[in-house]
């Protein structure tokens, strides 16, 4: 019994799965007119089987949305269709945090005070982005006090908080290189080019030891760049070379000049050039150019309490990096600009051609 | 009413293939257009964006099984559809905390879905039951009906996988696994 019943449920799946010959087909459909109890048999397997199925796939769409809704920005979506709250109340209700760290600062900080105080003479809507940067150089300063006392080089500016640093094009189509200290610890990454358009990143790749990170733009109004005017330069530059730098230690893109200093970095570490350049926080991940257009390096950081000692890593780092990247994982191929177009430019028209292909990294 | 949230999505008809072909990026376009709109819903009305989340999530699942039921007549927009599905299962929720008793704020039109609901509440009911059969089931049992009745594998891979010495025992196991779900999941 026990033998014939297995027998029959293979039948009935062999069946359902479409494995019987056309002979065997109709001879299962006779015994299903002859034997009811048969077709009941059948029935019910059917029905489980579609149970099983549904279930099945329910689960999988259930998961695909998981994923989609993971990749949505809620904070802006929530921001766009909030109830009418009053505007004050919902000013506080957004902006509690910002404003609880501000004040929290600003008793520690003697400055914090004064600017705070200054927010606050202002009206709210137009202070949102200010009361960050006011939080922004706060932390600064005191990360400034931090290193006086320790007396230590900077890895590079200390990521403040919601800002971030700089970033350039590796491709067109969407990758930007950083550095690792800029989005280390984020939550998520936006860059924004020099229109002041911000496009969702993420991290595809991180190299701590070079202080080196790849970003992806996978946000869908990014459309593909020119053709990168830049070119890697594979080889060590010279000292004496003049250098310039394009970065965001504000909201707008800041140009910045000098020399090769040195062709080591901090304490002899042969990863990183000394460059003798004006750099702020938030310069960090900014390119550094020669007088022909050739990326030669990666702002990284500065070394404080001595004048003009920026440090930038080499450009064959970056080039490393890229190899390192298994291409295969990736869903666009990243591929080097091999042309350069800045050659023999002007200063004003490299800036000019340069502009679109800087952004500025914003950490959340 | 208050301002609609413009979305300027995939056409409706291509959305219908799409699901119909299992598609990844249409599901991803529809999430991305119409979840703003159940968002501002939900948050306008006592509610918070998990709560959003689920009542779309489950919409979506009403509309798939609706397409993939044959019977999704495209006399209305599938915009309303899903806004009006949403609006019923938030309503209930609402409800059923007692919250409020009070109408919905509302930012689109509607139509009556109370048909394709109870569908759903049928269909919803077996899919708990058959989640709880399969986790009563216990292994190998899950796995090897998953494989077979799920991944469509043969006999003779899950014979290997499993480490059967011939393919009667795997047979006879299958059968066994069979027959407790089967048991599990009619009478439960």
């Amino acid at each position: 019994m026990m033998k014939s019943d297995i027998e029959l449920t293979n039948q009935i799946d062999a069946y359902l799965r479409g494995e019987l010959t056309d002979s065997e087909i109709a001879d299962f459909e006779k015994k299903r007119v002859e034997d009811p109890a048969f077709d009941i048999k059948v029935v019910e397997q059917q029905n489980l089987v579609l149970h099983l199925t549904d279930y099945a796939d329910r689960m999988k769409l259930s998961s695909e949305m998981n994923a989609i809704h993971e990749s949505l920005d809620i904070y802006d979506l929530k921001s766009q269709v909030a109830p009418e709250a009053p505007i004050i109340r919902r000013m506080w209700k957004k902006y509690r945090i910002n404003t609880a760290i501000a004040a929290t600062v600003a008793l520690i900080a003697v400055s914090g005070t004064l600017l705070s105080t200054g927010y606050f003479s202002k009206t709210i809507s137009t202070n949102v982005s200010l009361l960050r940067r006011e939080i922004n150089s706060i932390k600064k300063s005191q990360n400034a006090l931090i290193k006086n006392i320790n007396d230590k080089p900077s890895t590079g500016p200390a990521n403040p908080g919601q800002f971030g640093g700089t970033g350039f094009a590796l491709s067109s189509n969407g990758y930007v290189v950083t550095n690792y200290h800029v989005v280390q610890g984020a939550d998520s990454v936006y860059v924004q080019n020099s229109e002041g358009e911000a496009f969702k990143a993420k991290m595809i790749y991180i190299d701590p030891t070079y202080d080196l990170a790849v970003l992806q733009i996978t946000d869908p109004a990014f459309k593909d760049l020119d053709i990168l005017p830049y070119t890697f330069k594979k080889t060590v530059s010279d000292v004496g070379e003049d250098v310039f730098t394009i970065g965001f230690p504000r909201d707008d893109q800041v140009f910045g000049k000098g020399y090769l200093s040195s062709k080591n970095g901090y304490a002899g570490d042969t990863v990183a050039y000394q460059v003798s350049i004006p750099v702020n926080p938030g310069n960090s991940g900014g390119p550094l150019l020669d007088n022909r257009g050739n990326i030669i390096g990666i702002i990284n950081g500065k070394q404080t309490q001595v004048d003009g000692a920026a440090f930038a890593i080499k450009s064959t780092y970056i080039l490393k990096s890229i190899e390192a990247i298994p291409q295969d994982s990736l869903d666009q191929k990243l591929i080097i600009s091999k042309r350069n177009s800045l050659s023999g430019l002007s200063r004003k028209d490299q800036f000019k051609k340069l502009e679109p292909f800087v952004y500025m990294v914003k950490v959340y | 009413m208050k301002k609609e949230i413009k979305s300027s999505g995939p056409a409706d008809s291509e959305i219908i293939l799409g699901i119909l072909n299992d598609s990844k990026e249409i599901l991803n376009r529809l999430y991305v257009t119409y979840f703003p709109m159940v968002l501002q819903l939900v948050l306008n009305n006592s509610g918070n964006e998990d709560d959003a989340k689920d009542v779309f999530q489950e919409s979506v699942i009403v509309l798939y099984n609706k397409v993939k039921s044959g019977n999704f007549e495209l006399n209305s927009k599938l915009k309303t559809f899903i806004y009006s599905v949403s609006r019923r299962l938030w309503l209930k929720r609402l409800n059923a905390q007692s919250k409020t008793l009070r109408n919905i704020e509302d930012f689109s039109e509607f139509i009556p879905v109370e048909d394709d609901l109870e569908r759903h509440e049928e269909k919803d009911r077996q899919f708990r039951v058959m989640e709880l059969a399969l986790n009563q089931l216990g292994e190998p049992c899950k796995t090897i009906i998953e494989d077979y009745y799920l991944q469509s594998r043969s006999m003779q891979e899950i014979c290997e996988k499993f480490g059967y010495t011939n393919a009667d025992n795997a047979k006879t196991q299958k059968y066994k696994c069979l027959q407790r779900l089967k048991k599990l999941f009619f009478q439960a």
